[in-house]
Order: structure tokens, then sequence, then C-alpha cells
């Protein structure tokens, strides 16, 4: 399996990807913020394609829009308390905006490029280059480390806002810089798994995360644990099943990580009886 | 796919543009049965979105709503697999999609992990869907269609199916408007009156699955949004008031569907496009519409009337 140059490439910016979706996801399902990292999602995929339509780079488009977008999402929601309603009829829009670019791409380019858009939407992991895989370790770092860096004052935010405020935290702007640092992410991650799966490595291994402890460093770490592995194990099912596209078995096995995690915690509470699980 | 293909030349044949007298532009746009045909259906639909959209914009509900339509995609990819109508696996994997939410909601109280567990599924749903997709190949090219609707080769058996399909779903919910309304509003006050809250909740999750799976066989699985959250979240902008909101709602859905598919017939672009930008700047609108208000009576000093 490690013979081959695109399945290294594939483990190598997989891992990187997984690690920076884990990270990020644990504040993103903390902060109840699932939906805007679905509507980021969205955003992603009509910034590759407006960027393809107007020949530019399509990896430039993808971060420009998911950056922006989170950016546009942290100032709506400091202004107007967004809730589902805004953010939702923003990204049916930004959606429709995307099909328009997808037409206009496929008539205009000649045949060959009308799987672009099914590209975009459901990642080309085991396509990526050499350089496709170093960008993606990078960004996945500086990711990391610009998150770790606003960690502890972000969880103080996330868990008390009005405590935080009066503490001096700047509240308002560390949710904006949370989710321009989600938009780079799920840029990012769309090059892997595509643009419509990514919210599963962001919202399940972090969800499992959440369900097995409380403590809040023990959860990104182990959100961080979950999200890679699940990348490892979906590249092998894939590369042993070849038919089975690899992205979903990424999101398939993230999703069996967050069920079990589940079934689990209801296991250990039907046998103590002490009551509720702990959420 | 190969009827969509030979619709879409067809029409690039007999296409003669916008002559811009209305009597004959609209005699052109009826003078093709599938025009017609996609007319009806984006009525019905129209009308379903619009009730079933009201009421999920006022229980907050529109992550689910949006994670149905994209299950609705893995159930018309899987009907796609297995050789069943598409409308089948539209109908019943929302059906399944709508228990499995209400499963998750009714037994977390915390939003973060009931948002996680919401996101998974549809991420879930995706990737199963994908994996049908992948697995047969013949529809890479129905894909496009299938995440983003198409409005050419309705057939009159499909129109008829809809019909039935929101008849029922609207019938439901004209029986159970006033104590759904009352459980969205206050669920504690709701439950304390006898109301049965919970059952309401799963019947409603169930409803809206169906109006989903009926939504995306016009806008796709993606763009369901445009007919369900964006002319519901208009109409709570307009008013409070739950009658003629819902007629609002409705009103606009029907008005944008007309236009987005007579736009999509006198251009090459798709039909998904116009309708959520329409619905989209329509909603704009009147949000900036009621801020530039609120500021103006902010401004005057003499208090309003009661």
């Amino acid at each position: 399996m490690f013979a081959h140059e695109f399945m290294r490439n594939a483990l190598i910016a997989g891992s990187f990807v997984g690690l920076a979706c884990g990270l990020v996801g644990y504040f993103v399902v903390l902060r109840a913020q699932v939906f805007a990292g679905d509507a980021l999602s969205h955003v992603a995929f009509t910034g590759a394609l407006g960027a393809a339509v107007l020949g530019l780079d399509t990896r430039t488009g993808l971060f420009v829009a998911t950056i922006t977008g989170g950016i546009i999402l942290g100032l709506l929601g400091e202004r107007a308390r967004a809730d589902d309603v805004v953010i939702g009829s923003l990204f049916a829009w930004t959606l429709g905006l995307g099909v328009l670019f997808l037409s206009i791409f496929t008539t205009k380019s000649s045949a060959g490029n009308g799987t672009a858009g099914v590209r975009v939407l459901f990642g080309s992991i085991f396509g990526l280059s050499g350089t496709d895989v170093r960008i993606s370790v990078a960004l996945a770092i500086v990711a990391s480390i610009l998150l770790l860096a606003i960690a502890r004052p972000l969880l103080f935010a996330s868990l008390d806002a009005a405590v935080a405020v009066a503490q001096g935290v700047p509240v308002a702007a560390l949710g904006i810089g949370f989710l321009a640092i989600v938009g780079l992410v799920a840029a990012q991650a769309s090059q892997a798994v595509g643009a419509l799966l990514l919210l599963g490595l962001l919202a399940a291994p972090a969800g499992a995360a959440h369900r097995l402890t409380k403590n809040p460093f023990q959860g990104i770490a182990l959100s961080a644990v979950f999200a890679v592995g699940s990348v490892w194990i979906g590249l092998t099912l894939s590369y042993e099943f070849p038919t089975l596209p690899p992205s979903s078995m990424i999101i398939a096995a993230a999703v069996g990580i967050f069920v079990l995690a589940f079934a689990s915690v209801r296991l250990r509470w039907s046998w103590t009886r002490r009551g509720r699980p702990a959420f | 796919m190969a009827i969509v293909t030979r619709m879409r030349m067809l029409e690039a044949a007999i296409f003669q543009g916008l002559s811009w007298n209305p009597v004959t532009d609209v005699r052109a746009l009826l003078s093709f049965p599938f025009m017609v045909n996609a007319l009806e259906a984006g009525t019905i639909v129209a009308v379903m979105a619009g009730v079933t959209g009201w009421f999920m914009v006022l229980r907050r509900q529109t992550f689910a709503g949006h994670t149905l339509s994209v299950v609705a995609f893995t159930g018309a990819a899987a009907a796609g697999f297995a050789g069943v109508p598409v409308a089948l696996g539209y109908f019943s994997v929302c059906g399944l999609g709508a228990l499995a939410l209400a499963a998750f909601g009714g037994s977390q109280r915390s939003l973060s992990v009931e948002s996680a567990a919401t996101g998974s599924l549809q991420a879930l749903a995706l990737a199963l869907g994908f994996v049908f997709v992948s697995l047969y190949h013949g529809v890479l090219n129905g894909l496009d269609s299938l995440l983003f609707g198409t409005f050419l080769g309705i057939t009159s058996r499909q129109v008829t199916v809809l019909l039935a399909v929101a008849t029922l779903a609207i019938l439901f919910i004209a029986a159970v408007g006033r104590p759904l309304f009352f459980a969205s509003v206050d669920a504690d006050v709701a439950r304390a009156g006898g109301v049965p809250v919970a059952l309401l909740g799963v019947s409603f999750l169930l409803v809206l699955g169906l109006s989903v799976a009926e939504t995306s066989q016009i806008t796709g699985a993606l763009l369901v949004f445009a007919l369900l959250v964006t002319p519901a979240a208009t109409a709570h902008q307009l008013t409070a008031r739950p009658a003629l909101g819902i007629a609002l709602s409705v009103t606009i859905a029907v008005v944008v569907t007309w236009l987005g598919l007579a736009l999509a017939y006198f251009s090459i672009y798709p039909v998904g496009f116009y309708v959520t930008s329409l619905s989209f700047a329509l909603y704009v609108f009147v949000r900036v519409g009621r801020a530039l208000g609120d500021r103006r009576r902010r401004n005057v000093l003499v208090p309003e009337p009661a």
C-alpha cells in the first residue's frame, strides 16, 4: 500500500487535514456552529468554481472564498446575532451562484471537464501531487498553530461569553478569527474530501470526543486522534476496495467512530444506572 | 439522462428568445408539454415548501431541514442504483432520515452534541450517496441534476404523485396547525396544557422530510433551501401573524418558482440559480427595508400610538 506514491501523498495530506479538522472541529461543536461549518463548505464549492470560470487558480478561489465567508459569518454573528435562518438564506444563494458557475464552466469548456463539479464536491485525495501535499501540510500546520494560540481564551469565550467579556477577553474578535480559521481548514479539507463531505470530518470526530470526555484538552486531543484515525481507516478501505470512493470511506469511518462513542456511553450508563449520561 | 440532453437540443432548436410581448412569451412558454408539467410541479412544490418552511423557520429547524435535503440526494442515488423509481427513493429515505433526526433530537438535550449528530448524519448521507453514484457509473452525468435539479423531463405521472403527497401533507398540517404552532412557540406551556409535544415534533419532521423529498425533485437536493427557508424567512420578517405569514410564504415561494422557471426557459442558465437569487434578493430587500424603517421610527421623538 505504501509502495504507491499517490497513496503516500494521500496519507500524508489526509493526516494533516484530519489533524486540522479534528482540532477546529472540537470548537465548532463546542460553540454549536456546525451549521456555520456546513455553510462554509458550500461557500468552498462556489469559490472553487467561480475561480475556474474566471480562469484563476481553483485553490486561490477556494481559500479566498471560505476565509471571506468565515469572516462574513463572524461579523453577522456579532452584529445581528446571526441565526440559522440568516445563514441558511445566505448559503442557499451561494449555492445558487455555484450552480451558475458550474453551468458556465461546463458549457464554456470542452468535454472532459464535465466532472469538474463532482471533483470539487466530493474531493480527489488520490489525485494530489507532491506540491499539493506540501501546501496542504503547511496550511494545516499554520491553522493548527493559530488555533492552539487562541485556544485558551477561545475556550473561555465559548463556555461563558458574558464573564469572558467582563474579564477583558476580546470575545467578538475571537469569534471572527475563529471562523476565519474554520474557513482556512474548510478550504484545505475540501481539496481532500470535497466540499460536501468536510462537514463530516469537522462534526463527527469532535462530536464523539465531546460525548466521551468533558475535559477540554483531553477532548481536543481525542478529536484530533479520531479525525486522523478515520482518514487512515477510510484510505485503507478505499485502497482495499477500489470501487469505493476514498472521501466517502473517510466519512463513513468518522461517523462509525461517532456512533461507537454514543453506544459506549449509553452502555456504560445502563450498567451503572446512576442517572442520565453526562450530556 | 439521454432524455434531458435531447430536450436541451430541442429547446435550443426552437428557442426564439424573449419577444418582450408578455402574451406571446407566456404562450411560447406554455406551448411545450414539458414546460406545463414543470410549472404544475413547481407550483405544487412551492405551495408545500411555503407551508412547511414557515413552521420549520418558526421551530428553528433549518439545519434539520438541510440535512433532510442532503438525505434526499442519497435516496435518489440509491434508487438509481437499485433500479427502483427515483420518487420512491426520495420519499422512503427522507422518511427514514426524519425518524433518525427525531431519535437523536429526542434523546439529547445538549445543543452542541445534537448539532454534531445532525452534521454527522448529513455527511454520512452524502458519503453513502456518493458511493451509490460511483458504483452505478451511468448516473455521473445525472449527478448534477440530482444535486442541482432539473425542470426538464418532468412527466405528468410525477405531477400526480407530487400532488397526492402535497395534499396529504397540507391536510395534515391544517389538522394539527394550531397545536403545532402552540408547541413550537412555547413547548413547556403546551406540554402542561396537554399537547402531545414530542409526538407533534416527530410527525412534523416526517412532513418536513416529505416536502423536502418533493422539493428536491425540482430544485435538486442542494437547492431545496431556496424554496424552504428563504420565502419563509422573508414572511417571518414581514409579519408575526401565523395565517398571514403562511399565506405570504406560499405566495413568495410560488412567484419565485414561476419567475425562476420562466427565466430559465428564456436563457441558458440553470433554474436553481434563478430561484435562489430571486428569493434571496427579496429576503435582503425586506431585511434592509425593515432595518431602515426601524431606524426612522427610532429617530421620531413622538411615541407611536399604541
